[in-house]
């Protein structure tokens, strides 16, 4: 292991004559984005397109008595006006469930509402027009008669037996519970000196993605194919899911996504009005346009993280931690978001919490329950946050209980860094951890002792100041062990295919996707360390599902570790037929050979033997040189999936430094450290801007976002004047350091980096709040987000 | 319906164009629809996120809040423009030297809005530039970079103007 610079040292295991791992590459492809030549599914136009608008309904639960449609079929440029029942003749409905979630239950969900609709802005008729404003208009007109039905908003009561059951058939409210108890929680309780006990708050919240969900649907009756332009994180899934609930073959339909404009999981998931679109294609035989609007973004993208906690910590004097206990308790909507489910952030929370510290002794319950507001589902980071923020916020009210220092409580509890393998307290497998080091560079990046000092000279001029950790863990490249082995067609391995073109450059076509985070990039520079052509000679092509190995996408921190050993496999695979032609063509042997810079060397002088764009020219326009029995293959394929460990564990610690202002309330961010372990680090500066990206988003949930529903189900505050986003202006600088341990998992040795800013940086800042806070006597904030409100009271002061 | 449709005269990039519009059309779709300049963005058509800004007569404004039939005779520069016309190379460039964007879809009116505040020279300190952009809702970078980006661009041309 070792702390990483900006530009480290060349990983010994991959050094390769002119390797770009390691380096800060720019990104291909960036150009198009600055000078506004993009191609996001939101531009596209198809020649007879038309555009879809939805009515959706205004209550939070009710049931649909009537549909009048006819005055919205006359209106100006309408071209069509479709019900939940119309629409159910060409796309069947669906039900969130896998079967590794034990008991995980929800109910069959259509793509327009039928009879009943569950939640504030579920769709409930499409409209048809020529324009998006025609279609908006029309909707308008259409009129339809609702029952309002009593709506289940409170999780907390959801499974009382006095609250209406949403879907009866299912017999109760509760969608999925989960125990576990690991070790001895009552001796650990037992044994301890001090036990603290409370209750964290997370406030739903959402992805608020800069481009709304788009994607326009194209039936071609003439080739019985759908072209789906999609802003998506997993073509192929969707793929599948299309053609199964259209009753298509797979080959039928064809997923492309070009540029994306925000995902972060919300982009990742199956929505109803998008289900719609596809099949009101197949239905007018035409090409449908829909993009979210902003308001149905509010009241339809996947909400996430609306969980209550209860918690508590056991602690000896001595700093050692005695007994973990949780029990979690978060409402989800009124359907289980399908294929992935809305079950697994409460089951991550619960692998999770913990995990980062020795103590076994673990008792956690998690109930997930139904609720007339909108879905819930897995949003950046996925129960990460959450798990963190409990773990973490317990561990530094202990230290603050026993009056110790809070990176000393961590010293004395972190699991050491040669203790692995090893295994967390709810039985999750880590390869190789390095929470010690990582907590030592982080010490000295930030200059603790120094803040320390400023902070105790500050308080003495009435300025609060407060500094917060939170040492973390991130779920990266999973196995099947995530979703396969639960029976959903998501893809665990990906692919990359390589092919050397008619003048040496090379293109890769692969299944993960670019979201904005660098795959691109990333599968770019591991394609072209091991092939041996300089980067400029290398083109990548992702978001194709007939033009790319078949793969999972981006999601779980998964493109970089999965699809980058995809590509280094493939790389060597072309570069060994290349070698092979180039061998045949020299006379020499294929070992005495080597590609470095685009040209075929002599392995021990590097002296130029052959340009690839001659081996390419003889191979592909003069095959008839070639020796009599020999065929070049220019091409080559390798995929790669996790066999070893379900997941590949990283780490890491993060630090937030920021002031409150006892008076106001108000919290200013002053500085945020994060240092992280994603093993072999392909590209520091697209590593150091996942982590950036990632803490401003989790900080977003700890101070401003907050999805406010009313007892009736209402969304208050569904637009982004009232719906508060981390802005340039309240955002804080980020240093970010890095700890190198690669996985043995892959050759590559990469682990994923895209969610641990968000995992770590709400509890961090949590705890710096209550830190800042400790000598003012404030009642220690848990519930998030915190609001100048919340800190108020906690001070005592409204 | 004569009040509702207005024929207008707008000189968007520097090419003069004629074109009648629905009262109600904003500029943002006027210029994404009819005149399919596609680089600037929608993103929450209440003039929040900033995605949309494009320069009207040189300002800043937001595409969303602003309605075509506004902009009759005046002058509408985009993104588009702004590279071609190559006024914004070297900021261009250093955002993607600093990997200011990521999924980019706040890019052409992130650059738009950090334009302005360099054309007023002088190197502006980080806490401006952030205010200045404080109206550019930015999902992906954090905003970091971004600020790296701004600050690196108004050394080097403060540098060289010498």
């Amino acid at each position: 292991m070792k702390i990483a610079e900006d530009s480290p040292p060349i990983v010994s295991a991959l050094d390769r004559p002119n390797s770009y791992i390691g380096r800060s590459v720019p990104r291909p492809n960036l150009a198009r984005l600055t000078r506004g030549r993009a191609q996001f599914v939101s531009d596209l136009t198809l020649p007879r397109m038309a555009h879809a608008a939805f009515v959706r309904s205004p209550h939070a639960h009710a049931r649909i008595v009537a549909i009048a449609t006819a005055d919205a079929a006359n209106a100006p440029g309408v071209i069509a006006v479709v019900t939940g029942a119309e629409l159910a003749k060409v796309i069947t409905p669906w039900v969130g469930v896998l079967t590794h979630l034990k008991g995980i239950k929800s109910a069959p969900q259509h793509a327009i509402a039928i009879e009943r609709a569950c939640w504030q802005g579920e769709a409930v008729c499409a409209v048809v027009a020529r324009s998006r404003a025609e279609a908006e208009d029309a909707c308008g007109l259409v009129e339809v008669n609702y029952q309002e039905l009593a709506a289940v908003t409170d999780s907390e009561t959801a499974l009382e037996p006095g609250t209406p059951v949403i879907h009866p058939e299912l017999g109760d409210n509760l969608t999925f519970e989960r125990v576990h108890v690991g070790g001895d929680p009552d001796k650990g309780f037992k044994d301890a000196d001090a036990v603290i006990e409370t209750t964290f708050g997370f406030g739903r919240h959402t992805g608020v993605t800069n481009e709304p969900r788009a994607i326009v649907a194209d039936w071609n009756p003439g080739d019985a194919r759908l072209t789906v332009y999609h802003g998506t994180q997993a073509p192929h899934m969707m793929q599948n899911l299309f053609a199964k609930h259209l009753g298509l073959e797979e080959h039928q339909v064809r997923v492309v996504t070009k540029d994306v404009g925000g995902s972060f999981g919300i982009k990742v998931h199956t929505y109803a009005d998008e289900m719609a679109t596809v099949a009101l294609s197949k239905l007018l035989q035409r090409p449908i346009k829909f993009v979210a609007d902003r308001i149905e973004s509010f009241v339809t993208d996947i909400h996430a993280r609306d969980h209550r906690i209860k918690a508590k910590i056991g602690v000896k004097i001595d700093g050692t931690i005695t007994a973990w206990e949780i029990d979690d308790l978060t409402g989800i909507g009124p359907y289980s978001v399908y294929p992935r489910t809305s079950g697994i952030e409460a089951n991550q929370i619960v692998n999770l919490t913990g995990g980062p510290y020795t103590c076994p002794n673990y008792r956690a319950r998690a109930r997930v329950v139904f609720q007339n507001k909108n879905v819930m589902c897995q949003y950046r980071a996925v129960g990460h946050p959450i798990a963190t923020a409990v773990t973490e916020g317990l561990v530094e009210l202990a230290a603050a209980k026993i009056g110790m220092d809070p990176l000393e409580i961590r010293r004395r509890n972190l699991i050491p860094d040669d203790a692995h393998p090893s295994s967390g307290p709810s039985g999750i497998k880590f390869e190789a951890l390095s929470h010690h080091e990582s907590l030592a560079h982080l010490d000295a990046m930030m200059n603790y002792a120094g803040l320390r000092a400023e902070q105790t000279r500050l308080r003495a001029q009435g300025i609060y100041r407060g500094v917060g950790f939170a040492s973390f863990i991130e779920v990266t490249n999973p196995s099947a062990a995530f979703y396969g082995v639960g029976g959903a067609k998501i893809s665990a391995q990906d692919g990359v295919t390589i092919r050397l073109d008619a003048q040496g450059a090379i293109i890769c076509q692969t299944g993960v996707t670019e979201q904005g985070q660098g795959a691109e990039a990333v599968i770019a520079q591991v394609a072209a360390s091991a092939f041996g052509v300089p980067i400029e000679q290398v083109r990548v092509i992702t978001g194709d599902t007939d033009n790319t190995p078949y793969g999972g996408g981006t999601w779980a921190s998964r493109a970089a570790g999965i699809g980058g050993e995809a590509a280094w496999q493939a790389g060597k695979a072309l570069r060994a037929n290349v070698l092979a032609c180039a061998a045949s063509i020299l006379q020499a042997k294929p070992e005495d050979l080597d590609i470095r810079e685009g040209r075929v060397v002599d392995r021990d002088s590097g002296t130029e033997r052959l340009s690839l764009q001659e081996l390419a020219r003889i191979a592909y326009f003069r095959p008839d040189t070639l020796p009599p029995g020999f065929q070049a293959e220019l091409m080559a394929t390798r995929h790669y999936v996790p066999r070893a460990w379900p997941f590949a564990f990283t780490n890491g610690v993060q630090a937030s430094y920021l002031e409150v202002d006892p008076e106001s309330g108000f919290v200013t961010l002053l500085k945020h450290w994060c240092v992280e372990d994603c093993g072999t680090v392909i590209n520091p500066q697209l590593v150091d801007e996942q982590i950036r990206g990632g803490v401003v988003q989790g900080i977003g949930g700890a101070l401003f976002e907050h999805c406010i529903y009313d007892t009736r189900g209402q969304l208050l505050n569904g637009n982004m004047a009232d719906y508060l986003v981390p802005m340039a202006a309240e955002m804080p600088d980020i240093e970010v350091g890095h700890v190198v341990t690669p996985t043995r998992d892959s050759e590559l040795g990469a682990k994923g980096a895209g969610e641990a800013g968000t995992a770590g940086a709400p509890g961090a800042v949590m705890n710096a709040i209550n830190d800042a806070l400790r000598p003012l006597k404030a009642k220690p904030l848990t519930d998030m987000p915190f609001t100048p409100d919340k800190i108020l009271h906690a001070l005592g002061k409204v | 319906m004569s009040e509702r449709f207005h024929d207008i005269a707008i000189t968007v990039n520097g090419e003069k164009v004629r074109e009648r519009v629905d009262a109600r059309k904003t500029l943002v779709d006027f210029l994404r629809e009819d005149l399919a300049l596609t680089g600037s963005h929608v993103g929450c058509e209440h003039g929040v996120c900033g995605a949309c800004s494009v320069r009207v007569d040189g300002v800043v404004v937001r595409g969303c809040l602003m309605l075509a039939v506004q902009c009759d005779g005046a002058r509408v520069d985009t993104i588009e423009g702004v590279a071609d016309a190559a006024e914004i190379t070297d900021l261009q460039h250093a955002f993607v030297a600093r990997n200011a964007l990521q999924c980019g879809y706040c890019t052409p009116g992130m650059l738009l809005t950090a334009q302005e505040l360099l054309v007023r020279g002088g190197i502006p300190s980080r806490e401006q530039i952030r205010a200045h952009l404080s109206g550019n809702y930015c999902r992906c970078t954090g905003y970091h970079a971004i600020v790296d980006a701004v600050e690196a661009v108004a050394q080097a041309r403060s540098g060289a103007k010498g």
